[in-house]
């Protein structure tokens, strides 16, 4: 962690702020206490900000701010303290195995361990949102157990299904929409990571937690269906 | 109302606006215009919003047919359009009678045409935005590029009589070359690099390489080192930032980019001079200059005054004339196809007139005179 926030200049709408230069849950609480404070400073000339592990761009009109008085509103801005964070913890369904993964197996031979095995560790961790990239609502989580950790698969699959549930070395991650990837899918969830018919389209945020569940397939297709119907409600606890 | 018909898309055509804004935090691209500049030109030059989306056409080989008569502009790359094989100027609105055959002929300047149509592309908003993004699957028509035998539409019905369009200076058209010069600034990870490869990207000449398009473009040229790496903890890019990899090649990230990256980016093109550089093709060459942050305002600062200018210049009006009367005792309705008018016309006309009625709807004939009430609205407000 830095002990002053570092201006970084990405072009001339774009003021990168940041605040430390290590990816931990301790820099991202700072990252997302920065975050509310800008936002709610309501700076006039801001249009968009990128928070991500350790830093926010801020997108800027400059026929309304310039770099220089960002910088100062910025650094003027009150934080408040890391540990004043606040977390929702999602509870996210995955069924385990079988078509919906089918590197199950895999990543419990590369680790010694049996599928059951994989499975709990995989659901003991609470793993949190740290940015998004790659594709829309493709969560950065944190926080994977060394126990299961694996290698991309040497070939990658042309199609992986949405909601495919991924473990790629410490990495572990839910595909948002059907891509290729190289990721050892060991599961599948029946929600929406990302759905641009809802605003916003995404319905984690950065800063909160996941904690994966194992259901049975016969509930995953309940789940999905009630999706369809618009009935179903993501479960949240504030922490 | 349906407006044209795809006959061929070219190499790419996409429905593009100013971007989708506002969701890079969750991951989504920008998307948008590669040549943003371009759209708000043609956009003024028809007499629509800047925000309204148009046609973003990739070097050669696109063809539309008209299906109702429309005002137009095209802007951007000269890809020699020819309206029914007659070249046809740029950057003017025009007027394009339904049944016309658009084609962009091929590459003569720049590398992406723009066509804003009057009334503005009737595609549904998603998240804000009509532009398409291929690779997440949304906007323009289905989330894809254009296709053989797709029909757009605008957002005005047959009935809107009257409308201006706008003017642009000759000099304040860009003119494109396929040498470019272009004006970046520093940052935000210069600090990864020694002070020689700051020099080398500055003094040397790059290539643009042929795996570039909407994402990024591939640069080809004397390789940039890093101090240690070209790791980073990823963090968000912007339009136009140069990211070096691990092998020392730049790549600029135009409008598709990924919200975020891992590589070090050494520095980031001016707004104000990315329309023309996303003018440039596979094959172009470009050299950067540092300038410091000012200069960037006031060429963006620059570069609006054009707008300002478009948006003061003296209106061209554009209308129909309704034609109302009797034939053999039947009452009737038409309009005339889209002219441009007099734009001093500040009150209704009575007066005599030959039409040709189309869409005969009650089986009348095509050449007829009548006696007819010619209505212009005032365009005055």
């Amino acid at each position: 962690m830095y002990d002053q926030l570092k201006f970084l200049v990405s072009g001339d709408s774009n003021l990168v702020v940041e605040v430390g230069d290590t990816i931990s849950r301790e820099v991202h609480h700072k990252v997302q206490a920065l975050y509310s404070a800008i936002t709610a400073a309501e700076i006039p000339g801001i249009e968009e900000l990128v928070p991500t592990y350790r830093s926010i761009a801020v997108n800027y009109n400059s026929f309304v701010t310039r770099q220089d008085e960002l910088q100062l509103k910025i650094n003027d801005l009150m934080i408040a303290p890391q540990a004043s964070v606040k977390s929702r913890i999602f509870d996210i369904p995955v069924s385990y195995g079988g078509n919906y993964g089918p590197d199950l197996e895999f990543v419990a031979n590369h680790n010694n361990l049996t599928i059951r095995e994989v499975i709990t560790i995989h659901t003991q961790q609470e793993y949190p949102v740290y940015m998004f990239g790659f594709a829309p609502g493709f969560a950065y989580l944190g926080g994977v157990s060394e126990r299961i950790t694996t290698p991309r698969l040497e070939t990658p699959r042309i199609v992986i299904p949405a909601g495919s549930v991924g473990i790629a070395e410490a990495q572990t991650g839910v595909y948002p929409q059907e891509s290729p990837g190289g990721w050892q899918v060991i599961g599948r969830t029946p929600l929406k990571f990302f759905n641009p018919s809802q605003d916003p389209p995404v319905f984690l945020n950065i800063g909160d937690l996941i904690h994966f569940h194992a259901i049975e397939q016969e509930e995953y297709v309940g789940i999905e269906e009630l999706i369809r119907l618009g009935s179903y409600e993501v479960n949240y606890n504030v922490v | 109302m349906q407006v044209l018909e795809v006959i061929n898309p070219g190499i790419t055509t996409t429905i593009q606006d100013l971007g989708r804004y506002g969701y890079q935090r969750y991951g989504l691209p920008v998307s948008g215009a590669m040549d943003v500049f371009s759209l708000r030109v043609a956009n003024g030059l028809v007499g629509n919003d800047e925000r309204e989306a148009g046609l973003e056409i990739t070097a050669v080989g696109a063809s539309f047919r008209f299906l109702s008569d429309a005002v137009i502009a095209i802007t951007g790359g000269d890809l020699n359009p020819h309206i029914n094989n007659q070249a046809v100027s740029m950057w003017h609105p025009i007027v394009i009678e339904a049944g016309s055959r658009l084609d962009f002929i091929e590459s003569r300047a720049g590398f992406r045409a723009y066509v804003a149509i009057h009334g503005g592309i009737d595609v549904p908003l998603v998240l804000g935005s009509r532009s398409t993004d291929v690779r997440s699957g949304i906007g323009g028509l289905d989330g894809c590029s254009l296709q053989r035998n797709d029909i757009l539409s605008i957002m005005t019905e047959e009935s809107s009589l009257t409308f201006s369009g706008k003017t642009i200076r000759f000099d304040d058209i860009p003119v494109y070359d396929h040498h470019h010069d272009v004006r970046i600034l520093l940052g935000p990870q210069d600090d990864a690099f020694p002070s020689e490869s700051i020099s080398t990207l500055l003094s040397s000449t790059y290539r643009i390489g042929s795996a570039s398009d909407r994402v990024g473009y591939r640069l080809e040229g004397p390789s940039i080192e890093h101090h240690t790496n070209a790791d980073i903890i990823s963090d968000a890019t912007s339009f136009g930032t140069i990211q070096i990899p691990g092998d020392g090649m730049p790549i600029i990230l135009f409008a598709d980019r990924g919200t975020t990256g891992g590589y070090a980016k050494i520095g980031t093109v001016i707004s104000a001079d990315l329309g023309n550089l996303a003018q440039a093709a596979p094959g172009d060459t470009i050299n950067f200059a540092t300038v410091n942050v000012d200069v960037a305002y006031q060429s963006l600062e620059s570069q609006r005054h054009v707008l300002i200018r478009i948006s003061d210049s003296k209106p061209i009006m554009f209308g129909r004339r309704e034609f109302s009367g009797f034939v053999s005792g039947k009452p009737f309705r038409a309009l005339s196809p889209i002219k441009e008018i007099e734009s001093s016309v500040t009150a209704p006309i009575l007066s005599d007139h030959t039409v040709k009625v189309r869409a005969a709807e009650g089986g009348l004939p095509t050449d007829f005179t009548v006696h007819t009430r010619t209505i212009i609205e005032s365009p005055g407000e």
